[in-house]
């Protein structure tokens, strides 16, 4: 471990080289994040499966300190969107990114949450979760294979390893705002379409009217 | 059956022979080319299925669809009845004018029918008078049309059906998406303006909840009814399925399952796939058990087509139907015992046979859970060399060994035995009536099984017990999933002494297959009840009408029967038991 963190540039002297590290607040901050990851105990779909057999003995997600799964989103620092997103659910989605605690990550599992997947001309479904949640990782595949899964972690890991504790949003001093909940209406409502929602659907119907005739 | 055969009744759809003499002036025969069973006047429905029940023993409600007839203005209710001891379905529609379809609900004669009607009052927009609860089931309450009626058409909408020009090779490729003013797959209706726009809350779903009533007339402790939401998001839903309970202190009185939160649109998606294009979404509706999905779809179309796959294929098909059952039944074991605070250790027993068998899977088909395996009269491919060899050493050698060392470990369990004997009884005469099916309705005291009732494939030839259980609750739905998983093992080891050298597919292997215009419905054993495909063809390379009777979804029917009277942490492992897969009730 001491090797890992240490600091090339400032030499630990000899003697008391395996006792100490000195390093970087950034390396030590990130080191001990990456390495204890709460993914959210959130299944949606079909993924939901492979993301537990993920966890079980063969796969073992323990390994990467990641075994923790945590039922509730006050307590996780990761969320794997495991499955299609529908209309009916994106509002409960969105309602749980906006109650995990900073910092926190999201992980497209599969074809589904990245874009739509195979269901994505349907009328209950989102083309994929980033249209409401930043992600931070997609995963390909439907489902993505186990081992798909941990690749997508390690990258998740390699994300974490890169940031600086200057430039991560979460330690500025204004305020992140939460993204605003999606409202069930006669179709799904975005609160960031209602600005120009009147000119949009004007253009909508104009679109249908061209396409009846 | 387990101690005898099951009476059969002979013939087909139609029987019994003498059943229009019976109905006269009520019962028509279906003579469109293709279809089969009677029509019946939407009037006299409700007297017709009274007396079907009482007089002719048609007990058991599978299947109610709705079927949209947009050339013919008409729109078409299809009901599947069958007798529960065994034998074919009687198949009986009523007709009524697209423009008002009004039919009277059949929940009083059979209370299966109650989700069933309120998914086609949801998605086709058929109002069933006398319908205790009529309310959207899959989409929420005040979204704009009713989805599956032809002529409403959603905002990815390209063509009517696939494939679209747009992606063929030298077609003018683009995203839909780019073509739609917001950008994103939502429409509105031309007045709407969203400022201001409340949506709907679930008041109307808390005002359907029972009251208590205690009043506090000294007998008893004067109390509040409490609503408490289990779901969508909650690790013992498995998955996102909501439960709304009313308490009374820790007791539940009345329980409202919630669903739709993973409703992908399968159905009308269907419809505008070529056949062959559904095989793989067959795979993501029950996705623990895509090979015996496959199959269920497979023989539908096969029944359309009239066309038998060869004897290699029939036998590689019950090999993989009932390695799947195996996997199925271990997932649910070892996740009820999660549902009993047994936290994953069990579980992880059962995932790692679980695994075993998905690697025969990932060999023969390329995919570890969604197979898309099965193709119209044959298979997609042959087994590779050795994958019988290690069919055979799971089979004969560490499954059953397996298989027992779970049953030591929980069948005597004094906890497994006190949360689960006596907790969530289903009685055999409220199963049936609420067209429970599967373990739920084996662990009831019925002993129907559609590998038993209507052999489909080649399961008359194989040496089998349909596993049976008296006490109708947890443990005994536990019991029947150990057996099930034994009588599961002994079929392949009967399955992979038989099979044949040989052919795995008739004819060639063809895309776009010709399906003459007709109905079928195949229906087939699987894991979680009887999976049932209603098709329909009106000879174009699309299927007009492609519904599924998911088994899942039909067995929540009973789940606030079994629930009333329990406590919260019984609730879950009701639910547990009952085994569903959300992608099987939303679909």
């Amino acid at each position: 471990m001491s090797e890992e963190l240490s600091n090339n540039d400032n030499p630990v002297p000899e003697g008391l080289q395996g006792q100490i590290a000195i390093t970087s607040l950034d390396k030590i901050y990130n080191w001990s994040r990456r390495s204890s990851i709460w993914p959210m105990m959130f299944g949606l779909a079909c993924c939901a499966i492979e993301m537990i057999a993920t966890a079980a003995s063969r796969y073992d997600l323990a390994r990467f300190g990641m075994e923790v799964l945590r039922a509730s989103p006050r307590q996780a620092d990761l969320m794997i969107v495991s499955g299609t997103v529908t209309k009916k659910m994106i509002p409960i989605i969105v309602r749980l990114y906006n109650q995990m605690p900073e910092p926190k990550y999201v992980l497209a599992m599969g074809a589904c949450a990245s874009g739509g997947g195979p269901f994505k001309e349907g009328y209950n479904v989102v083309s994929g979760v980033d249209k409401f949640v930043p992600v931070d990782v997609y995963i390909p595949g439907c489902p993505p294979t186990p081992q798909a899964l941990l690749h997508g972690l390690i990258k998740m890991q390699e994300k974490i390893d890169g940031q600086s504790v200057l430039e991560v949003p979460w330690y500025r001093s204004e305020p992140i705002d939460e993204i605003p909940q999606p409202l069930l209406g006669p179709d799904l409502i975005d609160p960031r379409d209602i600005p120009d929602f009147a000119e949009k659907l004007k253009a909508q119907e104009e679109r249908l009217a061209a396409e009846r005739e | 059956m387990t101690d005898k055969e099951s009476p059969q009744v002979e013939g087909t759809t139609r029987e019994p022979d003498s059943l229009e003499q019976h109905f006269p002036g009520i019962l028509t025969p279906d003579e469109r080319e293709g279809f089969d069973g009677y029509l019946v006047a939407p009037d006299k429905l409700t007297e017709f299925a009274t007396r079907l029940r009482d007089e002719f023993g048609y007990d058991y409600l599978s299947s109610v669809t709705g079927v949209d007839y947009l050339p013919d203005e008409v729109m078409e209710v299809v009901y599947h009845a069958y007798r529960i001891e065994g034998g074919p379905a009687l198949v009986f529609k009523t007709q009524v004018p697209r423009a008002d379809p009004v039919v009277p609900s059949l929940v009083g004669v059979w209370p299966g029918a109650d989700f069933q009607e309120r998914e086609a009052w949801d998605l086709l927009g058929i109002r069933f008078t006398g319908h205790p609860n009529l309310r959207r089931i899959l989409m929420w309450e005040g979204f704009e049309g009713h989805p599956l009626r032809k002529d409403w058409h959603e905002a990815y909408f390209e063509e009517d059906a696939k494939p679209f020009a747009n992606r063929w090779p030298e077609g003018d490729v683009y995203r839909i998406e780019d073509k739609i003013p917001f950008g994103k797959n939502v429409q509105y209706p031309s007045e709407f303006t969203p400022e201001g726009w409340i949506p709907e809350g679930d008041e109307g779903l808390y005002a359907g909840l029972g009251q208590i009533s205690n009043d506090g007339d000294g007998s008893s402790l004067k109390t509040d009814q409490l609503v408490v939401n289990l779901g969508p998001q909650h690790p013992s839903t498995h998955g996102v399925f909501r439960m709304v309970v009313t308490l009374d202190g820790e007791t539940v009185t009345d329980l409202k399952p919630v669903m739709g939160y993973l409703h992908r649109n399968h159905e009308k998606i269907g419809e505008r796939n070529t056949y062959i294009m559904n095989m793989p979404y067959t795979d993501r509706l029950d996705y623990l058990s895509s090979m015996s999905n496959n199959f269920g779809y497979a023989l539908a179309v096969e029944k359309l087509m009239d066309i038998q796959p060869p004897e290699r294929a029939e036998y590689i098909r019950v090999i993989m139907a009932e390695l799947t059952r195996i996997v199925s039944h271990l997932w649910a074991i070892g996740f009820l015992l999660n549902d009993l605070g047994a936290f994953f250790t069990p579980a992880l027993y059962a995932i790692n046979e679980r695994e075993l068998i998905l690697d025969v899977f990932e060999a023969v088909s390329g995919s570890r859970m969604m197979c898309n395996y099965f193709r119209f009269g044959g298979l997609a491919r042959d087994l590779p060399p050795g994958t019988l060899q290690t069919i055979r050493e799971l089979i004969f050698e560490r499954l059953p060994r397996r298989v027992d060392e779970l049953d030591i470990y929980l069948t005597e369990n004094e906890i497994v035995r006190s949360r689960c004997i006596g907790v969530g009884v289903l009685s055999p005469e409220k199963a049936v009536a609420f067209s429970a099916a599967g373990p739920v309705l084996r662990a009831s005291g019925i002993p129907y099984d559609v590998r038993r009732a209507e052999p489909y494939g080649i399961y008359d030839r194989f040496d089998f017990e349909v596993a049976v259980r008296y006490g109708g609750d947890v443990y005994d739905r536990y019991l029947v999933r150990l057996q099930e998983i034994r009588e599961s093992i002994r079929i392949v080891q009967q399955a992979v002494d038989d099979i044949p050298e040989g052919e795995i597919q008739t004819g060639k292997p063809i895309f776009q297959v010709r399906v003459p215009a007709g109905e079928a419905y195949g229906r087939v054993e699987n894991p979680k009840g009887e999976l049932g495909f209603y098709v329909v063809s009106n000879g174009k390379p699309n299927p007009w009408r492609y519904h599924i009777r998911a088994p899942s979804f039909i067995n929540l029917t009973a789940l606030a029967e079994m629930c009333k009277g329990h406590k919260v942490a019984d609730v879950v492992a009701i639910l547990g038991s009952i085994d569903i897969i959300l992608g099987e009730v939303d679909r």
